[in-house]
């Protein structure tokens, strides 16, 4: 196939290109059209700090990763592999100084990433032309940059960032809002007395009064109305996960501010879901490395090299959980359970050990599942679907908890729901915490309350303290988050010039105590 | 390509360093420091900041890993760090390499801070040049880049349709203009030499001289980054004072006395003979455990004050804590800190001590 664009790939790697891609199509891969730049290791320590993206805002942070990798490489510990971008056409690297038994690897593990991004559903909703977007970003920032003083623009930046977590990974999918908010004013369908009205239960005439007694009725509706007219005062109406757009859309910032506070949002929301499928798009893209480098692509005279950087890239460190590993393995044991029948009611019911052992159907499924688990799944459902016992066992996983009388983590326990329960964990909203925006009117005050839903694990207070600070900053008004403190309830507040902390009945909360006054 | 990212490298650094105000200087952490030294191999700092983000505590935390242990057991260090996520993040920020001298003392230096040195006298030319390093969007007109500028101005023709091929007019407005950047480039001139004297009598022992290697071996790497063609000499002493090689000086031990006169008469008599002060900056080092015989202390004093001192930029007197030694020395050289700015007085008592001295020893930025 010949590609549009001039992308200098000497004709060796050419010729290398063309022949992968086509096992790549003949393997059922479905993809962008993809170009591979060769670039030298600084450059691609370079863009690798980047993100992948050869232009972007200009920020210190990109300059750390730099350093990092830059060192890492220089002194022989690290080296980037593959880098890769879910653009439409996909972005790839190869370090010019690779063999080319590692060129071919690179491009066989990108191929399946390429197909990852075109065809699963988490990458549905991302911006294919992300390269321009990006560079766009950069050129906006460097604008406010050189009109409003690098200093200040970079400081907000930092704050921006450091809430940048806080965004609804799932409001791609589902919509939170309705159609229409109170402030639209055309009429509503059902009139506002329904909702408002007593429930009237049902009676005999003669009986009414006694059953339905008026004056009951009477407060009951007042309390109805009061509580309806709480709610139309109240904002946001319904608990935002999606803090940054909350901010975005209520704040008082100046243009720029809002303006760089969306394109924070914006990346933030294209990583997602980078960050949602990495162990099953990893393992994707090692699956197929491993299949075509294997079954079509090595010559014999190459056969330990790619064994040697297979296995290293597959290496587990102690106690750590590498996400090429889980994710090649589990999408082996899927397809190789459903090459031979080994799910389903009859394999769960059978109770002989041998007989499972040797279970085989001639099913043959594995290959058109797998497919199908790479469209629909990201890792979260994918580890809840395919994770067993059997995979637990096998690959001698283990789940580990902080001892806080000992001060260090130490292997918890070696049972399936225990693992699945801690990988689950560390998965959900990416391990972070939960945070939403309840009131932009606390108090009646224009105080922004924000609550961290607990979930068994409570917040690092230095960090979460500095994080409040940056939101007030962006809010102007003092800000306030409910969360669990040694098991209590607290609220952390900062007012703009002082933090405090506030714990068990000290809260006023007036939606809580509201109620209670009128009674 | 390039350009970009040393600028935000910059920042970063600058950052760092503290020499940009900034929020997050709390949230700066600096790897490991240097000291960790076997053979040749140093841990390299990393420096790194984390945004603050709302993200959970250790407490009731946990994760999954895998490999051999019982329950109960306890994982290694380098977990508390990512714990909570799905563990596919590197290890710690800690690497072991070998390094050139060049990156040892420039690490040396952001570490412990030290002022870089001012070599001292005329003959010492420090050439500096402008040289052009990059484009801005700000300068003077006389250094606009005319080629980048018109370019520019095309671009934005073109894409806003406003340029006309039969009529090919560019007018560059105040957007398009684009500068040329420069950077003063500095390169020293100056040629130095090092003495190095150390006291191997009897009361020295091999712990004490590995102090004294340590010691000496950041001293020199930090010197030889500041002048091109650093020459060494180096001098034990006990009784009679010698000039060896530096295996020897590390490897030998002698018995008998000390007289710390010795080694300053021969070290005066090297100066003078082959580096002549007004073309050289000299730099001494003198290492003991502070015992010396007792006639021979004034006489050590007037050697330095009279001769050696004058000829110097800077004498570097560090004492190690010998479970034999009386320590009698480091009073009497203490006492003529008071008058010479050239005079650095260290106690060096056990390794851990090595760095404060170093910073004390490079710290005046002589």
């Amino acid at each position: 196939m010949l590609t549009p664009y001039n992308t200098n790939l000497p004709p060796d790697l050419r010729r290398m290109k063309e022949e992968i891609e086509g096992y790549a199509r003949d393997y059922g891969l479905d993809f962008y059209e993809t170009i591979f730049e060769v670039i030298d290791a600084d450059d691609l320590n370079e863009v690798a700090a980047y993100g992948g993206f050869p232009t972007r805002y200009p920020h210190w942070s990109f300059g750390m990763q730099y350093e990092e990798l830059r060192k890492g490489y220089d002194y022989g510990l690290s080296k980037i592999y593959e880098m890769v971008i879910n653009n439409d056409p996909c972005y790839a690297y190869l370090m010019r100084s690779n063999h080319a038994v590692d060129q071919k690897l690179v491009m066989s593990h990108v191929y399946g990433h390429c197909d990852f991004f075109k065809n699963n559903a988490y990458f549905a909703h991302t911006n294919r032309k992300m390269m321009d977007e990006m560079a766009n970003h950069g050129a906006r920032i460097r604008r406010y940059a050189e009109k409003y003083g690098e200093d200040e623009v970079e400081t907000f930046m930092d704050r921006c960032m450091s809430i940048d977590d806080l965004i609804d990974i799932h409001s791609t999918a589902i919509r939170r809002r309705g159609d229409s908010t109170r402030y639209d004013f055309t009429p509503e369908p059902e009139s506002e007395g329904d909702d408002v009205k007593a429930t009237r239960f049902k009676s005999k005439d003669y009986m009414d009064d006694y059953i339905n007694p008026r004056d009951i009725l009477k407060k009951e509706e007042e309390e109805r109305r009061k509580v309806k007219e709480e709610m139309a005062r109240s904002f946001p109406e319904h608990p935002e996960k999606d803090v940054l757009l909350f901010l975005i859309e209520n704040a008082p910032m100046k243009g720029w501010q809002r303006d760089v506070l969306s394109i924070i949002r914006d990346e933030a929301y294209y990583f997602t879901p980078q960050g949602q499928t990495k162990v099953i798009n990893e393992g994707w893209a090692s699956y197929w490395h491993s299949t075509m480098m294997t079954q079509k692509v090595l010559l014999p005279s190459e056969v330990i090299d790619y064994a040697d950087h297979h296995s290293g890239t597959m290496a587990m460190q102690r106690g750590r959980l590498n996400p090429y590993k889980l994710g090649i393995e589990l999408l082996r044991d899927i397809e190789h359970r459903w090459n031979t029948g080994k799910f389903g009611k009859d394999y769960d019911d059978c109770d002989d050990l041998d007989k499972r052992r040797k279970w085989d159907t001639q099913l043959g499924l594995g290959r058109k599942k797998i497919f199908e688990v790479r469209r629909v799944h990201n890792d979260i459902t994918f580890i809840d679907t395919f994770l067993t016992p059997e995979f637990c066992v096998q690959h001698n996983l283990f789940s580990y908890a902080y001892q806080e009388q000992q001060g260090q983590y130490t292997i918890e326990s070696r049972e399936f729901e225990k693992i699945k329960q801690r990988l689950l964990f560390s998965l959900t909203n990416f391990g972070k915490p939960w945070i939403y925006v309840v009131d932009g009117n606390f108090r009646n005050r224009g105080e922004l309350l924000l609550k961290h839903t607990f979930n068994g694990v409570e917040l690092r207070l230095d960090h979460a303290a500095d994080t409040l600070a940056n939101i007030q900053f962006v809010w102007g008004r003092p800000v306030n988050l409910q969360t669990l403190v040694d098991g209590k309830p607290t609220m952390l507040s900062f007012d703009g010039t002082e933090h405090s902390i506030k714990t068990g009945g000290e809260i006023d909360d007036p939606r809580r105590t509201a109620p209670a006054k009128t009674r | 390509m390039g350009q970009k990212i040393e600028r935000d490298h910059q920042r970063f650094r600058k950052l760092v360093r503290g020499k940009v105000k900034s929020n997050l200087s709390k949230y700066i952490s600096r790897g490991e420091m240097i000291g960790k030294k076997g053979k040749d191999l140093v841990s390299i700092p990393l420096p790194s900041i984390d945004i603050p983000q709302f993200r959970y505590g250790t407490k009731g935390s946990g994760g999954v890993g895998q490999g051999q242990g019982q329950v109960g057991q306890p994982l290694g260090p380098g977990q508390d760090e990512n714990a909570g996520g799905a563990g596919d993040q590197p290890g710690g920020h800690i690497l072991e390499v070998e390094l050139t001298m060049e990156e040892m003392a420039q690490i040396l230096g952001e570490e412990l801070s030290l002022p870089r040195i001012q070599p001292r006298g005329k003959k010492n030319i420090v050439s500096s040049h402008d040289k052009y390093t990059g484009i801005r969007q700000t300068g003077p007109e006389s250094l606009r880049h005319f080629k980048r500028t018109f370019k520019r101005a095309l671009k934005r023709q073109i894409s806003s349709n406003t340029y006309n091929p039969q009529v090919p007019i560019v007018i560059p407005i105040r957007a398009d203009k684009q500068y040329r950047s420069w950077k003063e480039v500095q390169q020293p001139q100056s040629v130095a030499v090092i003495v190095y004297m150390m006291d191997v009598s009897g009361s020295m022992t091999d712990e004490q001289k590995e102090i004294v290697r340590i010691e000496a071996f950041w001293i020199d790497t930090w010197i030889k980054a500041h002048y091109k063609g650093v020459e060494t000499v180096y001098i034990i002493h006990d009784a009679a004072a010698q000039e060896v090689d530096e295996h020897t000086f590390y490897h030998t031990r002698e018995s008998g006395g000390t007289k710390i006169s010795s080694a300053y008469t021969l070290a005066d008599k090297i100066i003078a003979t082959r580096y002549p002060p007004d073309a050289w900056n000299i730099y001494a080092f003198h290492f003991s455990d502070g015992d010396n015989w007792g006639d021979d202390i004034p006489h050590c004093l007037e050697l330095l004050s009279d001769k050696l001192l004058p000829r110097l930029n800077l004498f570097g007197y560090g004492q190690v804590e010998s479970p034999y030694g009386s320590g009698e020395f480091y009073e009497y050289i203490h006492e003529m800190l008071g008058e010479r700015d050239n005079v650095v007085c260290s106690r060096i008592p056990d390794r851990d001590a090595i760095l404060g001295s170093i910073k004390e020893f490079l710290g005046t930025g002589r």
